[in-house]
């Protein structure tokens, strides 16, 4: 633990902050100990600790504050109080007095407030950020119409569960509100709009409520299976002073929760089944949060020298290691233990979109009888409305339980079923793993030789000419927006947990260029290197983050897979055209009329620059690729966003 | 390459000019007449979407073909086409009302005048990555 800070008390009574080396005031002191800040008050005459007496003096002149205490200063108390590094937030009315608090009273401070150009950026943002650093980050939103911009970067957050505190500004005195544009913008329930997707929500109608709800929604927030929270907050609350109810305001102590876990003995039959089986596979979409989630799983992949299919919303398993295999390893499973999975079903199913109104074909990619195991927190948190709880799925042993809390009971519990008989068997299953992987690994190199010079660039090309340039920072993957064909997992070493983030959730376009901003900033924190896939359809939904990056100096490499078209749109429109005997019309561009972005061509990288960005391009020639990223990476290291525009394969 | 047993004169003529022009550029007459073809293929390539799933070169996407590719593909023509025909998988059928006999064949050419694609161990950005 560091030293306390040191207040030195000059004898013309002026107090002296050796650690920010300015003379502040019995204000800022109060400010310390409101952020828990350890420090010690010492007289420069003779060095005596007088810390006591000068906490008193604090307290004495809050309690004779010519005016009560206004709420919303007391709302930023309590903010101060969890650690939230930054505010992304589109600024707006209704929330004009915490708004004001949080700069001048809170002095803009834990939280930063950053300037964004859309509600959906903003939660994006916080959406990236935590994913990058595992910190939940805060936004403000105007009640009705930036609580509406920002519904679907709240289901993305919802749906890969990532905690973002969500604060949205509502007059609701009828009586006393500003008529005509506030009135507009009121609602009796402005958090029912995203009450089916928000793990809770409140409406706290004093400041010691709002102090017992806003660490309560962090808590819940933060608690696995993690998720957004909502809380709508009074015009009214916002300015008043604070109401006396005869107790003094306190503000509760945040304590982490444990995560859930799998049941012991559901975890003990589960270790029984994996030891015994011949063929297990383990099955990860989110079972990592962390990189101890990562370590786990490869101890108890290694245990027992199984294939492990790396779903990829997060970063899960390290895909150096010989035990990482493609999704096709479970058709020969006997037992399958699937953690944190998003879509169970259709990981052991199949379903082939092959009709003309949507219908298709099921088909089942296991054997009959192979046993299935799950470990999901999500069973923790199913609700009605919307369907990301996806098709049924029967499985032999379920457990609702957080998987990488599970993981350590898991492992123990395996090695306690795994008999002496089995041990030979088990290194011998390994043996042919390791051959797989290898030889996987050289027809992932010569299929994205392929097409190697084509123009337009390939995407493989496109992915490791990006990874030539950046191999040798600290980098983070942040985001691949589109669909670029999976290149950088198959070739781009990843073994950190923040190597790879994982994508929206929600499959809300619109996600890529906000939360790779938000990930930046993160990043830009711990000393990583951004860098981002941008796809051109996702960055035009809300491209007004390229400018709040460049405002808050996030530095962040973008390489754009820039296919002009919405091109899963693309390819649906074809396929029912042909599916009806039909000629696609694809008018003067080259897909179906409807699904281009061409006719003009988008200057993306005069879009970037406009907003003060560094940016190249576009990039046609292969050639020019790695010397312009080359570019990119020595402005990024400077500290400052870089956009290279490249024209590429579809996919 | 396999052959299919039955097959028209018109594409025994378009493969046997492909792979003229692939093992001996210096048949002038053969060449002509596959470029002519290979250059219809492209455009009509292009216009029917093929691109879209297959990539402009026929390299295939892990997302949209499930890796496979049909640049240089060794599926016989008549099998090429039988395929492209009635497909009812994740691939539509291309019926002869929205594609042309022609137009198949001239795809075929195209597909089969792609460039042989480099070795992998011959491209150092594919070697200067992950190991194992």
């Amino acid at each position: 633990m560091s030293d306390p800070r040191v207040i030195k008390k000059y004898p013309n009574r002026r107090l002296y902050d050796t650690v920010e080396s300015r003379y502040i005031t019995l204000a800022d002191v109060r400010r310390l100990v409101v952020e828990k800040i350890d420090f010690v008050v010492v007289d420069k005459k003779n060095n005596a600790d007088i810390t006591r007496s000068i906490l008193l003096q604090v307290i004495a002149e809050q309690e004779h504050l010519p005016e009560p205490m206004l709420t919303q200063d007391f709302m930023v108390d309590v903010i101060k109080t969890l650690d939230i590094k930054y505010l992304p937030a589109n600024p707006a009315s209704s929330y004009r007095g915490i708004h004001e608090s949080l700069i001048n009273y809170g002095k803009n401070t834990m939280p930063e407030f950053l300037t964004c150009m859309h509600e959906e950026s903003s939660v994006a943002m916080c959406h990236g950020y935590f994913k990058a650093t595992g910190k939940p980050l805060m936004t403000l939103v105007h009640g009705v119409v930036g609580l509406q911009h920002a519904t679907m970067s709240v289901y993305n957050a919802w749906c890969d569960r990532v905690p973002v505190i969500i604060l949205g500004g509502n007059d609701m005195d009828a009586a006393h509100r500003a008529p005509g544009v506030p009135t507009f913008h009121s609602a009796q329930d402005i958090n029912a709009i995203v009450r089916d997707y928000t793990k809770w929500d409140d409406t706290p109608v004093s400041a010691q409520h709002f102090a017992e709800s806003f660490v309560r929604m962090y808590k819940i927030a933060t608690t696995p299976p993690y998720g957004p929270v909502m809380m709508s907050l009074d015009g009214g609350l916002q300015t008043d002073p604070v109401r006396d109810f005869g107790q003094p305001l306190y503000i509760p102590k945040f304590f982490a929760a444990a995560p859930p876990q799998g049941d012991l003995a559901a975890v003990k039959e589960a270790a029984k089944l994996l030891a015994n089986a011949e063929r297990p596979v383990i099955v990860v979409d989110r079972a990592a949060r962390t990189q101890n989630g990562v370590d786990l799983l490869v101890q108890l992949a290694e245990l027992l020298q199984a294939p492990v299919v790396d779903q990829g919303n997060r970063m899960n398993f390290p895909n150096t290691h010989y035990l990482n295999r493609p999704a096709n390893v479970i058709s020969q499973a006997d037992v399958i233990i699937g953690m944190e999975l998003s879509d169970y079903w259709g990981t052991v199913n199949g379903f082939l979109d092959n009709g003309n109104n949507g219908f298709g074909q099921n088909t089942s990619k296991i054997k009959p009888g192979t046993k299935l195991i799950s470990i999901s927190s999500v069973d923790l948190l199913t609700k009605s409305n919307y369907q990301d709880f996806q098709q049924f799925q029967s499985v032999d042993i379920s457990m609702p339980g957080d998987a990488e809390a599970t993981l350590p009971s898991l492992i123990e519990a395996v090695k306690s079923a795994v008999g002496n008989d089995r041990k030979d068997a088990i290194a011998k299953r390994g043996d042919g793993i390791r051959q797989a992987h290898a030889k996987g690994l050289v027809a992932t190199k010569e299929a994205a030789a392929i097409a190697w010079d084509a123009q337009p660039i390939s995407t493989a090309r496109l992915l490791m000419e990006t990874y030539a340039q950046i191999k040798d920072e600290n980098w983070s993957l942040v985001s691949t927006a589109g669909n670029t064909s999976n290149w950088a997992n198959r070739l781009w070493p990843m073994e950190k947990y923040y190597q790879w983030l994982g994508a929206s959730g929600g499959y809300g376009v619109g996600y890529g260029a906000p939360a790779s901003v938000g990930a930046a900033l993160g990043n830009r924190d711990l000393g990583r290197f951004s860098v981002s896939i941008q796809s051109d359809g996702d960055l035009m939904y809300a491209p007004g983050v390229l400018w709040t990056a460049a405002r808050h100096k996030i530095p962040l490499l973008a390489v754009m897979h820039n296919n002009r078209g919405y091109h899963q749109e693309v390819m649906h429109i074809q396929r029912m055209s042909n599916f009806r005997n039909r000629v696609a019309n694809i008018g003067n561009d080259l897909a179906p009329i409807g699904t281009s972005i061409m006719n003009p061509d988008i200057q993306y990288h005069e879009l970037a620059k406009s907003m003060g960005w560094w940016a190249k391009g576009p990039i046609t020639d292969p050639a020019d690729l790695g010397p312009a990223i080359k570019e990119a990476v020595a402005v990024v290291k400077t500290g400052q966003p870089a956009l290279v525009n490249v024209v590429t394969q579809p996919r | 390459m396999r052959f299919s047993s039955s097959r028209s004169s018109r594409s025994m003529k378009l493969r046997l000019a492909a792979l003229t022009v692939a093992a001996a550029a210096s048949f002038a007459a053969a060449n002509i007449a596959v470029a002519a073809d290979a250059d219809k293929g492209k455009i009509a390539f292009t216009k029917n979407g093929c691109w879209q799933c297959h990539g402009f070169e026929g390299q295939g996407s892990e997302a949209t073909s499930n890796g496979r590719v049909i640049a240089r593909t060794q599926l016989p023509l008549d099998a090429f086409k039988a395929f492209v025909r009635t497909t009812n998988g994740a691939m539509p059928p291309f019926r002869p009302a929205v594609l042309s006999d022609d137009d198949l064949d001239n795809i075929y050419a195209y597909l089969q005048s792609r460039p042989r694609p480099k070795a992998a161990s011959d491209i150092p950005l594919l070697n200067n990555t992950r190991t194992q």
